[in-house]
C-alpha cells in the first residue's frame, strides 16, 4: 500500500474511496426502492410510481422527504434504547461490507498503485460473513424491544431463519475457497480472469455450479427477501419485526434490506461470476479503458443479480415456516457438505 | 497508537463484562456480552491476529449470542429478582478465591512477558504468508490430534442433543 | 353431496419435478414476459374511463325542447326511492301545458345509492342517471343537489361527450 511512504496521501485516497463507494451505494439503494416498485408494477402489467419527476425518477427524494417529516412514534413500554438502536444494527453492517469488494483491477499511475476497493483484507470473505451475521441482531432486537407480539414472532422467526441459512451460506463458499486458495477477494477475482480450456471464462460458477445455487438460495434467505421473508410476512405478522416502527427508523430497516441486497449481489458477482472480469479481455493491459471496462462489467453483473432479486420476488410464493427449515437443514446443508467433499476429491485427483 | 487502542478496548471489554454481570435485564446482559466479544476481537486484530478476531465475531457474536438472545426472548425472561445473600461462609470463601485469582493474574502480568520460545511462525513470517495459512498449517500438522479430539467432542455433543431433543416413540412411553 | 363419488387425484412428482429448478425457471420466464406486456393501468386524471351505455352515475333532471324542466312534481320518484334521497315541493306551473312543476327539488347524493329506481318510476322521462362518476366534493352541503345543479348535469351530459370535453380541458392546461 505504502509505496510512496506518504501516509497523508494514503489517508486522503482512502477517504475519497469511502466517499465514492458510500455515495454510489446510497444512490443505488435509493433507486433500488424505485426499481423495486417499477419492476414489480411492470411484472403485474401496471405502471408503478411515475408522477414525481420524469418517469418517476425523483420518487426516492419524495419518499425521503416523507420519511423525514413523519411523526416519531416510540411505543409505550418499549425498551427505548434498544428500540432506537435496532435499525442501525441492520443499516451499518450492510454498508460496511462494501469496503472489501473489488470493483476493478489494481492499476498503477503516477508511481502509485491504486486498488479498486477500500481495504484489501486477506480475510475479506470472512469479514463480510461476520458482518452479515450481525444483521440478525437488528431484526431480533427490533422485534423484542417493540414489546408487541407480532414483531416478537417476526424477530424470533428471523433469528432462527438467519442462523439456519448462515450455515449453507458459509459452507457453499468453501468450495470456491478451496479452488482459489485464498480468502482475499481480489485474489478470488484474479483467479477467475483466466480462461478454462482456452475458451471458457474460468468463472467459479462453471467450476462450482452447485455451490453457486446453494449460495444463491441462502443469500436470498439471509437478506429476508421473498420467497423467504418469514420475518415480515404481511398477511400473518402485519409486517413482522418492523410493525411498530415509523418514519426514518422504518426507512433505515428498508435501506438496510436493500443495502444487504447489493452486498449479496456484489458478492455473488465476485465469488462466482468473475467479479470485474470481462471475459476474453485482458483489462490490465488496456490502461484506463480497461479499468472502465472492468467497472462496467462489475456493475452489469451486480445489476443483473439485483434484478434477479426483484424478479424472483414476483415469481415465487412465500415458503411456509416448516418448509423453510426443511429446505435449509435437510436439503441445502447436506448438499453443501457433498459439494465440499466432491470438490476435495476432484482436486485431489487433479493435483 | 496501537497501545492506546489496546488499553481502550481492554477497558471497554472489562466495563461491558461488568455490565453483563450486573445488569438485571437478561437481554441487556446478552448485549453487553456481545460488546465484550467485540472488544476482544478488536484486541486480537490489533495484535495482528485478524483471522482469530473475525472468527471471534462470527462465531461468538454472530452465532452463539444470537442463539442466547433467541432463547432469552423465547422464554420471555423478565428482570432478575435480587436474592438474599447466602451464608457468611459462602461470602468469605467467594471473596478469598476471587482475590486469589486476581492476585495470580496480577503476578503473571507483573512478571513481564509470558516466556517460551518462538514457534515456526513468528510475527514476521505470519505477515508474509498470512494468518489463515499459518493457522491452518499448525492446526492440521502439529495440533492435529487436539483438533480431531475437539471435533469428536462436538460430534458427541450434537448426537446427545439430538437424542435428548427427539420425540419419544410410542412404545417407549 | 355424496363424498364417495369424489375422485382423489394424487400426482406423484418424478425426479425432474423434485428438483424444482425447471419449474422455477418456467415461472421466471412467465414473469419476464409480463415485463414487456401492455400496461393495463389507466392514468386516471390524465386519461378518463368511458362508462358503457346503461351506466348508472349521477342523476340529472331533463329539460324539454324549450329548456324548461320536464318534471311535473308527481313525486313518483320520491316514492320509489329506496333511500329516501329525493324531496320536492310541487306548485302550480307557470306554463299552460302542465298543471304542476317542482318549486324546489332536492336529491341528497350522500343518501342516493344510484339504483335507478327514480328513472324507472318517472312517467315523464324527466329524471335520468348519467355517466358522471366524478362528483366527489368537499362538504356535505354541496352534495345535496338542488334543481339548478341537476339541470346543469343535463346540460353537461346531453351531447354524450362529458369525458371527452374534460380530456380536452386537461390538454389545454
Amino acid at each position: 500500500m505504502t509505496q510512496t511512504g506518504n501516509i497523508i496521501l494514503d489517508v486522503v485516497i482512502i477517504v475519497i474511496k469511502i466517499v465514492i463507494v458510500l455515495g454510489v451505494n446510497l444512490t443505488i439503494v435509493a433507486y433500488l426502492t424505485l426499481a423495486e416498485r417499477r419492476v414489480s408494477a411492470f411484472m403485474q402489467d401496471r405502471l408503478g410510481p411515475n408522477r414525481v419527476g420524469p418517469a418517476g425518477l425523483l420518487q426516492p427524494i419524495a419518499d425521503g422527504i416523507k420519511f423525514f417529516t413523519k411523526e416519531e412514534i416510540i411505543p409505550a413500554q418499549s425498551s427505548k434504547l434498544i428500540y432506537l438502536m435496532a435499525p442501525s444494527f441492520v443499516l451499518f453492517p450492510a454498508f460496511l461490507t462494501y469496503a472489501v469488494i473489488p470493483v476493478g483491477p489494481t492499476f498503477s499511475a503516477w508511481g502509485y498503485s491504486f486498488q479498486m476497493e477500500i481495504a484489501n483484507l486477506n480475510i475479506g470473505i470472512l469479514y463480510i460473513l461476520a458482518l452479515t451475521s450481525f444483521v440478525v441482531y437488528g431484526v431480533v432486537l427490533a422485534g423484542w424491544s417493540s414489546n408487541s407480539k407480532y414483531p416478537l414472532i417476526g424477530g424470533l422467526r428471523s433469528a432462527a431463519q438467519m442462523i439456519s441459512y448462515e450455515l449453507p451460506l458459509g459452507l457453499s463458499i468453501i468450495g470456491v475457497l478451496m479452488i482459489v486458495g485464498s480468502l482475499r477477494l481480489s485474489e478470488i477475482v484474479n483467479f477467475q480472469t483466466h480462461l478454462l480450456w482456452g475458451f471458457l471464462p474460468r468463472w467459479n460458477v462453471v467450476l462450482q455450479p452447485l455451490g453457486f445455487l446453494i449460495f444463491l438460495i441462502a443469500a436470498f434467505a439471509e437478506s429476508n427477501r421473498l420467497p423467504f421473508d418469514m420475518a415480515e410476512a404481511e398477511p400473518e405478522l402485519v409486517g413482522g419485526y418492523h410493525t411498530e416502527y415509523g418514519s426514518m427508523k422504518f426507512a433505515s430497516f428498508m435501506l438496510g434490506e436493500y443495502a444487504g441486497m447489493i452486498t449479496s449481489a456484489a458478492l455473488m458477482t465476485t465469488l462466482f461470476f468473475g467479479g470485474w472480469d470481462f471475459p476474453w479481455v485482458n483489462e490490465s493491459a488496456l490502461g484506463v479503458w480497461g479499468i472502465l471496462l472492468a467497472v462496467i462489467a462489475f456493475s452489469l453483473k451486480t445489476g443483473f443479480f439485483l434484478f434477479l432479486y426483484l424478479w424472483v420476488r414476483w415469481t415465487l410464493p412465500r415458503f411456509r415456516y416448516d418448509q423453510l427449515m426443511r429446505l435449509g437443514w435437510k436439503i441445502l446443508l447436506p448438499l453443501a457438505l457433498v459439494n465440499i467433499v466432491v470438490t476435495a476429491i476432484v482436486m485431489a485427483f487433479l493435483a | 497508537m496501537v497501545t492506546v487502542l489496546l488499553y481502550l478496548f481492554g477497558i471497554l471489554a472489562i466495563l461491558s463484562a461488568l455490565g453483563m454481570v450486573f445488569h438485571r435485564n437478561p437481554v441487556y446482559s446478552a448485549l453487553f456480552l456481545v460488546v465484550t466479544f467485540f472488544s476482544l476481537a478488536s484486541i486480537y486484530a490489533l495484535l495482528g491476529a485478524q483471522f482469530l478476531s473475525i472468527i471471534q465475531v462470527m462465531v461468538y457474536a454472530g452465532a452463539i449470542m444470537v442463539l442466547f438472545v433467541f432463547v432469552i426472548m423465547l422464554l420471555n425472561l423478565r428482570k432478575e429478582v435480587r436474592l438474599p445473600i447466602g451464608k457468611p461462609a459462602q461470602v468469605i470463601f467467594g471473596v478469598i478465591f476471587g482475590l486469589l485469582l486476581f492476585v495470580e493474574g496480577l503476578l503473571i502480568i507483573k512478571s513481564g512477558s509470558i516466556s517460551g520460545t518462538l514457534g515456526r511462525y513468528p510475527q514476521a513470517k505470519v505477515n508474509v504468508i498470512g494468518n489463515v495459512e499459518a493457522l491452518g498449517n499448525l492446526l492440521f500438522t502439529k495440533y492435529l490430534f487436539p483438533f480431531e479430539l475437539a471435533s469428536i467432542i462436538l460430534l458427541v455433543g450434537m448426537i446427545g442433543a439430538i437424542i435428548l431433543g427427539r420425540k419419544k416413540m410410542p412404545k417407549e412411553l | 353431496m355424496n363424498v364417495k363419488n369424489v375422485k382423489r387425484v394424487t400426482i406423484k412428482p418424478n425426479i425432474w419435478d423434485l428438483l424444482y429448478i425447471p419449474a422455477i425457471i418456467g415461472g421466471l420466464s412467465i414473469t419476464f414476459k409480463h415485463l414487456f406486456k401492455k400496461h393495463i393501468t389507466l392514468e386516471y386524471p390524465d386519461e378518463k374511463w368511458f362508462p358503457p351505455p346503461g351506466y348508472r352515475g349521477a342523476i340529472r333532471l331533463n329539460r324539454d325542447e324549450l329548456g324548461r324542466e320536464k318534471c311535473v312534481a308527481c313525486e313518483m320518484c320520491a316514492t320509489a326511492c329506496p333511500a329516501n334521497a329525493i324531496s320536492m315541493q310541487g306548485g302550480a306551473a307557470p306554463w299552460d301545458d302542465r298543471e304542476k312543476y317542482p318549486i324546489w327539488y332536492k336529491i341528497d347524493m350522500l343518501r342516493c345509492i344510484l339504483c335507478g329506481m327514480c328513472e324507472e318510476a318517472c312517467p315523464e322521462e324527466a329524471i335520468e342517471l348519467t355517466v358522471i362518476y366524478d362528483f366527489a366534493d368537499y362538504t356535505r352541503e354541496s352534495l345535496i343537489w338542488d334543481k339548478e345543479r341537476l339541470l346543469k348535469n343535463y346540460d353537461l351530459t346531453k351531447d354524450g361527450n362529458y369525458y371527452k370535453r374534460q380530456l380536452e380541458e386537461n390538454k389545454k392546461r
